[in-house]
């Protein structure tokens, strides 16, 4: 027989939860007006109004300014090297579908040495929640020019001008085949909160772009409020171009919820394998016979 | 001596396809015949063309080793009869294709001209040459014909149509040795006494690991394909469904590690596989992994490297990286299996370890290990024993906990780092309530928020490494070592990993001949076993450290540890250890020390 390995206790015995009951005490470290405060006390409200038990909450990130934001909650977190939060998201959803899972990051943890995992993620269409707080900087690292970064920007490591086009990441998670695609602005709590619940609810991949500025290398708290609006009314989440076509402008910056789509989940799916593979008791001896003279 | 120990070589271009195959399908019909066999092959990194090589020993007793010298070369085109037949016995034999082929004008040998593209043409089957000489094969062994073809069933029996071409070739073969070939065999590979009658597998190390694996309580494996490591993957990419495991084909190693990582922080006994190149990805991972205190078993099945190197060649250069791949000082337990069924169980030694210390536990296979299809007694599942990893107990006053159970706001608080004095911390998973903390990279306090104080970062620094040195307890007690031998000799053999096969029958050799030699092969490599390997090598007059790399890795350790001269045997042109490289250095430390031989 083999033995099988230890399984853990889980409980569901948590109600009427406050935002204060995802604070942990650990003060966050960021600059006083950061975008990302804004993120964490929408992402505080948004877990509470969705009566998430704090053990069942997994908050994953990687390196920058964002990556402390699991310390900050009293929920399970991991902090993890730079740019890999996704594989350590989808390892823990996949040895634990039953948790909620949330990857946080800034725009070089997901866009420059995180790049190749996201449109894995996405294709996989892991069930949990990319959060990425775009300032198009890097902040931690003190003002260089990050893969959002306008054209011309001239910062530290660009002192005549930024030359590297900035990618579009929205565009970027509908290639990819993400199945729930938004964006929100730090400066707007209310509807940055309804969003964070909407791509925590969604069974699916989940890509969320909220611009988080960074008051202290890259100010750009008017230049969003001048060029951001709200999706209109009338547009339809499942309409994939008419989502592609309001990702695409440049002028405008569109926030909401850009798309969704149902697609069976990466733990769904293999469910299927295991469904195809079992077929009756498992039995070692069996799996021996095979290589038996 | 046994009275059967034999040694064939099949050589030929991997564009014709079937040369490994043919070993293979072999080296299983002596097997099933009542043989201990041991393969060993090389092939080109390319998919078609090139050169292949295969090569088994079969015998009635144990096999250690490759074996030096052939018996029978089988070869399938002119470069194979050109570049081997020289290592043929005298009195060997020379199969090769007369279609296609001259056969040297070398004395001593016993020739046969098949001429498989005739023989292949008559049954219309011209991918059959290499079962039509396995048939003939047979016929020259007088190995029995049920046999041979219950081996080609259930080797290649998948498609009815494929399956009775292929045992037409097989009869084809065998029937032209009985018409055309008239003297009877002079080779007899079944001995009088039927040979071995007990219970044995036929498989190859990764294979034997894969189990282990599975019976060592893994149940999450992601990786990235890399030669020679890919099997390992896809045999649990069969199994592991069936367990309720799961297995991720990763984008590449980097995600395979942060994987595993995420899956071991959730709970699971999590595994990666790779190969040298992969290996260097995951290195800032696996500092990670100390960091967090995350148990995780990555495998190394080494290949001759450096960078690309030559992907399906053995080498044992990965020891150094294994060891101290990591910015600071980041300790992971490093283990060396030695044999194909050795990595069974020493699998489920590295998945015990690193639960058990929360730590990284790196396993260095090597590809000549890894591909090789041995004989190898069952594995026993009463000897696998799970070690569980330190849970946190809310209700436990040790672990931090409040003694109450419930959703944490106790008064005292869960401290996933707490100091400890065996350096491991009671870890909580996702869903314990109350247990929540940052698995974190920053250097930290108890509770695992970060902090920057010299106190905490050099509290935490002997933290980590007082936990690895209570490993070295697990050594002695589920006895991570082999020792064999004149324990009593003047001369000492030290090494690791998959060169103990040569050296025991090189040592069996040099002690007939009056040169006693003390082998110790440990299997956990670091934290060093030093107080074990110093008693063991103190009073010998030399030591001979054989490995599979160019400076002599493990020899260098030993040097520097214990300032003791070491006789270095490094091979490193991407091939096995041989038993006669080992024989001839002993008989030199032998005469360069003036140790009297004892007849």
């Amino acid at each position: 027989m083999l033995s099988e390995p230890q399984i853990m206790p889980l409980h569901f015995d948590s109600v009427n939860l406050k935002p204060n009951d995802y604070k942990s005490d650990v003060k966050p470290i960021w600059c006083p007006g950061c975008g990302d405060f804004g993120v964490l006390s929408s992402f505080y409200k948004a877990v509470s109004e969705l009566g998430i038990p704090p053990e069942q909450l997994v908050i994953a990130s990687g390196i920058g300014c964002s990556g402390r934001f699991p310390a900050f909650c009293k929920a399970y977190g991991f902090h993890g090297v730079h740019g890999r939060v996704l594989p350590l998201a989808t390892g823990i959803k996949m040895a634990r579908p039953e948790l909620v899972v949330c990857a946080v990051g800034g725009d070089g943890d997901a866009f420059s040495i995180g790049m190749g995992h996201f449109p894995h993620a996405a294709r996989r269409n892991v069930d949990i929640t990319y959060i990425v707080m775009d300032n198009e900087i890097y902040g931690l690292t003190k003002g260089q020019a990050s893969p959002t970064s306008p054209l011309g920007l001239e910062k530290k490591s660009t002192p005549y001008g930024n030359v590297d086009r900035p990618l579009n990441p929205l565009l970027l998670a509908f290639a990819a085949g993400a199945t729930w695609i938004g964006r929100g602005f730090s400066s707007k709590p209310k509807e940055m909160t309804e969003l964070i619940k909407q791509a925590i609810t969604h069974k699916g991949f989940s890509f969320l772009q909220i611009f988080s500025p960074c008051v202290t290398f890259y100010d750009t708290y008017d230049h969003f409020k001048q060029v951001t609006k709200p999706l209109p009314a009338d547009h339809n989440p499942s309409d994939k171009a008419a989502g592609m076509k309001y990702a695409m402008d440049e002028e405008t910056l569109y926030l909401g919820k850009y798309y969704e789509e149902d697609r069976p989940t990466y733990d769904d799916a293999y469910s299927g394998v295991r469904q195809k593979a079992t077929k009756g008791a498992y039995s070692f001896e069996k799996l021996m016979d095979k290589y038996r003279r | 001596m046994p009275q059967v120990d034999f040694t064939v070589r099949v050589g030929g271009d991997s564009a014709t396809g079937g040369i490994v195959t043919t070993g293979e399908i072999v080296a299983r019909i002596a097997a099933y015949s009542g043989l201990e066999v041991y393969t060993t092959r090389t092939i080109p990194a390319e998919i078609k063309g090139g050169h292949v090589m295969f090569q088994l020993r079969a015998s009635e007793e144990p096999v250690y080793s490759q074996g030096d010298d052939v018996d029978m070369l089988i070869a399938f085109d002119q470069e194979s009869i050109d570049n081997y037949y020289q290592l043929v016995k005298s009195g060997g034999f020379l199969i090769y294709n007369s279609n296609d082929g001259k056969p040297p004008a070398a004395q001593g040998l016993n020739v046969y001209g098949l001429p498989l593209n005739d023989l292949a043409k008559q049954i219309n089957f011209t991918r059959g040459r290499n079962i039509i000489t396995i048939g003939a094969m047979v016929k020259l062994f007088d190995l029995p014909y049920d046999k041979a073809e219950e081996v080609v069933r259930r080797q290649l029996g998948r498609k009815k149509e494929l399956l009775d071409q292929n045992l037409l070739a097989l009869k084809t073969g065998f029937d032209y040795v009985e018409q055309n070939i008239s003297r009877e065999s002079p080779y007899h590979l079944i001995p009088p006494t039927g040979g071995i009658q007990e219970d044995r597998l036929v498989m190859s190390g990764n294979q034997a690991l894969a189990m282990g694996a599975i019976a060592g309580g893994c149940r999450f494996y992601a990786g990235y394909p890399i030669t020679p490591a890919s099997d390992i993957m896809e045999f649990l990419a069969a199994e592991f469904p069936q367990i309720h495991g799961t297995m991720i084909q990763a984008e590449d190693e980097i995600a395979a590690i942060n994987m595993c990582l995420g899956a071991s922080f959730a709970g699971a006994r999590a595994m990666t596989a790779t190969s040298g190149p992969g290996l260097s990805l995951m290195v800032e991972a696996l500092g990670h992994a100390t960091m967090t205190e995350i148990p995780v078993v990555v495998v190394d099945v080494q290949r001759a490297g450096p960078s690309t190197g030559m992907p399906t060649k053995v080498s044992q250069g990965d020891l150094r990286l294994a060891i101290f791949g990591a910015h600071d000082d980041a300790p992971r337990i490093v283990v060396a299996p030695v044999s194909v069924e050795d990595c069974f169980y020493q699998i489920v030694h590295a998945f015990n370890l690193a639960e058990k210390y929360q730590t990284p536990v790196i396993f260095l296979s090597d590809q000549d290990m890894s591909v090789r299809v041995v004989t190898i007694p069952p594995f026993d599942l009463n000897k696998v024993k799970l070690e569980p990893r330190l849970l946190w107990d809310p209700k436990s006053i040790d672990h931090g906990g409040n003694g109450a159970s419930g959703n944490g706001g106790g008064e005292r608080e869960y401290l996933r780092y707490k100091i400890t004095e065996s350096g491991v911390s009671p870890m909580s998973l996702p869903g314990m309530p109350g247990g929540q903390y940052t698995a974190e990279g920053l250097e930290k306090a108890e509770s695992g928020a970060p902090i920057y104080t010299p106190e905490a970062h050099s509290r935490n620094f002997e933290k980590r490494a007082r936990k690895l040195a209570n490993a070295l307890h697990d050594y002695e007690a589920w006895q991570m070592y082999e020792t064999f031998g004149d324990l009593d000799a003047p001369v000492a053999i030290v090494g690791w990993g998959s060169t103990i096969g040569p050296v025991k029958e090189a040592v069996l050799r040099a002690q007939s001949e009056g040169m006693p030699v003390a082998v110790l092969y440990p299997k956990l490599l670091y934290p060093l076993p030093v107080e074990h390997i110093g008693a063991f090598i103190e009073n010998r007059q030399a030591i001979i450290v054989p490995e599979l790399n160019f400076v002599g890795q493990f020899g260098r350790m030993l040097q520097a540890q214990f300032e003791r001269e070491i006789v270095h045997l490094n091979k490193y042109g991407g091939q096995p250890l041989a038993a006669r490289e080992v024989y001839n250095t002993i008989k030199q430390v032998y005469a360069d020390v003036k140790v009297k031989a004892q007849v």
